[in-house]
């Protein structure tokens, strides 16, 4: 049996994205919400809870976007011009939200402007994913080996729908990471919050969802076709489940089982998008065999990636658990 | 208003400007990583108390510094898709698996580490936080390796052959990633981020000195910081050399213009020490040479013969005026930092180093001059790298995107606006960090102020850690 790279290399980039959603996805939701903590403990408890890792999170970020120039360079080249405000967009915000995490400690004068610039910067930063994400779904006009549409292409309603889907999301995920992570009044309101954006997030995955197949041709092949189906249709069905499940933990006042229920459904919305893309990594235009660089650049990568990537889960794994437990209510009194 | 020809030139200048930019943190986090590294095994050896408060000092520096490198940083990775496509398609099966192992190797090392660097003495003992503390600073050693091998790959490209979609494809990665130029590349490169740091050390130190000699943490990052610009400032000039002579086997046209070269000289090329070059014409106005310097320099031959400008297709000539410039920048101030190293000598030799106020004075004005000197050297090999991109078989303008000029004019605004707010601000803070004395006690990141300091080597209950709060931590 020979191994397919060009598959095999599809896999470890969505595994390293889907890496980066799990990791940086709560600390962007940490963002998103900061507003809604009072100014002074409540707001450091919460920036404390991501201070340590959110560098680590976000390389996976760089592995994501490194990885498909290295892996698919066609797909790089076609798919980032397309995206190219949103993706900028995306940049700066994460500049404004990154820098914040030290700045703000370092001038208690401005504080707000910081405070401000790290939900501005997550709101944003979320918000151009979700609609790059749209953008790239709904689909990108390619001629020869370029992107050939305008600047304003990704401007459409449902990459607005993915954009605030995934705002709504990344909340849920950083409102289920701080019950998991904080205690007392702090985590009342974080379990509220989780109440409300788990109904959101359902909706909008429901919104995403009904509206995709009928983007395009392959999509409503993919979900629908006889009898694929039978197994395509199980993914809304575990959603369902995972609704269900996510809400009942919640009202149990479990603290880690939100979280990872939350988590949960962002596999199942990915899983739903491998489904709906596969093979193609520019829908209807560019496959993954297409986009693939040489075999001797994805297996010279391989050989590095099945050694380091281990590696790498294991020590960000020790990261995690050298913070682990509740956040500094000690330190206060 | 905007045609083919300014999207291009739009690329070119958001290229150039954010990767200015973000050199300046690498150039200087390199060196501090390893820097911290050092005090903090001086403190293990020694247990003495003024390593621990140096290291906790320069910590919260290279925090903000790290910071601010790492998000400039992930505008660089998506930026050679965004606006240099025909380029990532082309040359990403090369380049991409370099910088793919930069990001495996070298930044999650540095960022999985960083955390329990920063927050992590007391939960962890010093000897564990020690590794933390090694591995960022390796991580930032074997990032410089993998981006400067893809660089190198750029200027000196070998080991590969042409596809049928018309791609560099990968034929002995070896020589790809040893290229010819990169060995040079790498120690020129980490040699300026260690003279970098030493000199912005030295200055901070210098700065303290100057209003009380008796600080001994002022004392100590002076004196290691004078001792490492006295033994890495001629080496890097040695280094320069080197890779000079490099450049001048691989890429003449580059050396041509950091010298001015317009006409070839059959019988001894001149040093242009300073002058005004003028493209159009092809000469340099009001030049002060040096007969047959140059040839003397680069052939160790006063008579051999050294080509010209006029060898070379003039659409393949990078822009005469800034390559000359900015190479005397950065070999003026190198000549400097080798005057500063010596004079310090000269200070420790007569035990005088933390007295002579001219001394600290002189290297007070010299805490930039690292900074502009990994610029202008940048500055140096990148635009002497064009008209290309991979050097000699992909031009510039057949590597840009398609994209719409006002597009890049956007977002190129952006880009400025942003970065002079953001890194203006953190220039601002890491001034402020480095205007305070270094003083006994000094309170690492995860110490609160209105809290007892924890002695280290305590580790407490996990769980139970000492955050920061915004009630205070302003120093």
């Amino acid at each position: 049996m020979t191994l397919d790279l060009p598959s095999v290399w599809a896999f470890v980039i969505a595994f390293a994205v889907f890496a980066y959603v799990v990791m940086d996805g709560f600390d962007l939701g940490i963002g998103i919400l900061f507003p809604t903590f009072k100014p002074g403990r409540e707001r450091d408890s919460a920036m404390n809870s991501v201070a340590p890792v959110w560098d680590g999170n976000e390389t996976w970020l760089v592995l994501g976007g490194g990885g498909l120039m290295a892996a698919f360079p066609l797909a790089y080249a076609i798919v980032l011009p397309a995206l190219y405000a949103p993706i900028i967009a995306m940049l700066l915000a994460l500049i404004f939200r990154g820098v914040a995490f030290e700045f703000r400690w370092r001038d208690p004068a401005h504080r707000p402007f910081w405070d401000l610039a790290f939900t501005g910067g997550s709101v944003i930063g979320a918000f151009a994913q979700g609609v790059a994400l749209g953008a790239l779904l709904q689909g990108i006009s390619v001629e020869g080996r370029q992107y050939a549409g305008g600047w304003w292409d990704w401007l459409t309603p449902f990459s607005l729908l993915t954009g605030v889907s995934l705002v709504v999301g990344y909340g849920l995920l950083g409102a289920t990471w701080l019950v998991m992570k904080t205690e007392g009044d702090m985590q009342s309101h974080a379990r509220r919050m989780s109440g409300w954006l788990g109904a959101g997030t359902i909706v909008l995955i429901a919104a995403v969802s009904a509206a995709t197949p009928f983007l395009k041709g392959a999509y409503y092949e993919n979900w629908f076709a006889w009898p694929s189906v039978l197994l395509t249709a199980q993914v809304p069905l575990m959603v369902l489940i995972g609704a269900v499940l996510f809400f009942r933990s919640l009202r149990k006042g479990h603290e880690r089982w939100p979280f990872l229920l939350a988590l949960a459904l962002f596999l199942l919305s990915f899983v739903g998008l491998g489904i709906s893309m596969f093979p193609y990594v520019v829908p209807g235009a560019v496959t993954i065999w297409d986009a693939a660089a040489p075999d001797i650049s994805l297996m010279f990568m391989l050989v590095g990636a099945v050694v380091l990537i281990p590696i790498i889960l294991a020590y960000t794994g020790y990261a995690y658990w050298v913070f682990r437990g509740k956040v500094g209510e000690e330190g206060y009194h | 208003m905007f045609d083919d020809i300014s999207a291009l030139t739009l690329a070119r200048a958001q290229f150039a400007f954010t990767v200015s930019f973000h050199f300046i943190f690498p150039a200087f986090s390199i060196g501090l990583a390893s820097y911290l590294a050092v005090l903090e095994a001086l403190w293990l050896k020694t247990g003495k108390e003024v390593y621990l408060n140096l290291f906790k000092y320069w910590l919260k520096i290279f925090a903000l510094a790290f910071a601010m490198g790492v998000v400039s940083g992930i505008t660089m990775s998506y930026q050679f898709g965004t606006n240099w496509s025909v380029f990532s398609d082309k040359a990403g099966p090369v380049i991409g698996p370099l910088m793919a192992y930069e990001v495996m190797t070298a930044f999650f090392l540095e960022a999985g580490f960083l955390g329990v660097m920063l927050f992590g003495m007391n939960r962890v003992g010093p000897k564990l936080h020690f590794m933390a503390t090694l591995a960022v600073a390796i991580g930032t050693f074997i990032s410089a390796f993998w981006i400067l091998s893809a660089n190198s790959w750029m200027q000196t490209p070998q080991g590969f052959v042409m596809n049928a979609a018309g791609q560099f494809e990968p034929a002995d990665w070896m020589a790809i990633i040893f290229n010819p130029s990169f060995p040079y590349r790498l120690v020129h490169t980490v040699l300026g981020a260690y003279l970098t740091t030493a000199l912005a050390v030295g200055a901070v130190g210098a700065w303290h000195l100057l209003k009380d000699k008796g600080n001994a943490g002022a004392r100590v990052m002076f004196n290691m910081a004078m001792g490492m610009i006295a033994v890495a400032a001629p080496i890097q000039i040695f280094a320069g050399d080197m890779h000079g002579l490099n450049t001048l086997e691989h890429q003449p046209a580059k050396v041509m213009a950091m010298e001015g070269h317009f006409q070839s000289h059959p019988d001894g090329a001149p040093l242009i020490l300073f002058g005004i070059p003028d493209e159009k014409a092809a000469t340099v106005h009001a030049a002060v040479s040096i007969p047959k310097a140059s040839s003397l320099i680069l052939k160790h031959d006063p008579n051999a013969p050294l080509a010209g400008l006029d060898t070379v297709p003039r659409e393949n000539w990078p822009v005469v005026s800034i390559v000359f410039w900015s190479f005397r920048i950065m070999v003026g101030l190198g000549m400097l930092m080798l005057a500063l190293g010596a004079v310090s000598l000269l200070a420790r030799a007569r035990s005088k180093l933390y007295d002579w106020r001219w001394l600290h004075r002189f290297a007070l004005v010299m805490g930039p001059s690292g900074f502009v000197a990994v610029l202008a050297g940048l500055v140096t090999t990148e635009v002497g790298r064009q008209p290309f991109t991979v050097y000699g078989l992909l031009r510039t303008s057949e590597s840009a995107a398609p994209l719409d000029a006002p597009a890049v004019a956007a977002s190129l605004l952006a880009f400025v606006v942003v970065y002079f707010v953001v890194f203006s601000a953190g220039a601002g803070y890491i001034l402020k960090l480095m205007s305070h004395p270094p003083h006994p006690g000094e309170r690492g990141l995860d110490e609160a102020p209105d809290h007892p300091v924890r002695t280290a080597g305590i580790t407490p209950a996990p769980g139970i850690p000492v955050h920061r709060t915004s009630e205070g931590d302003a120093s």
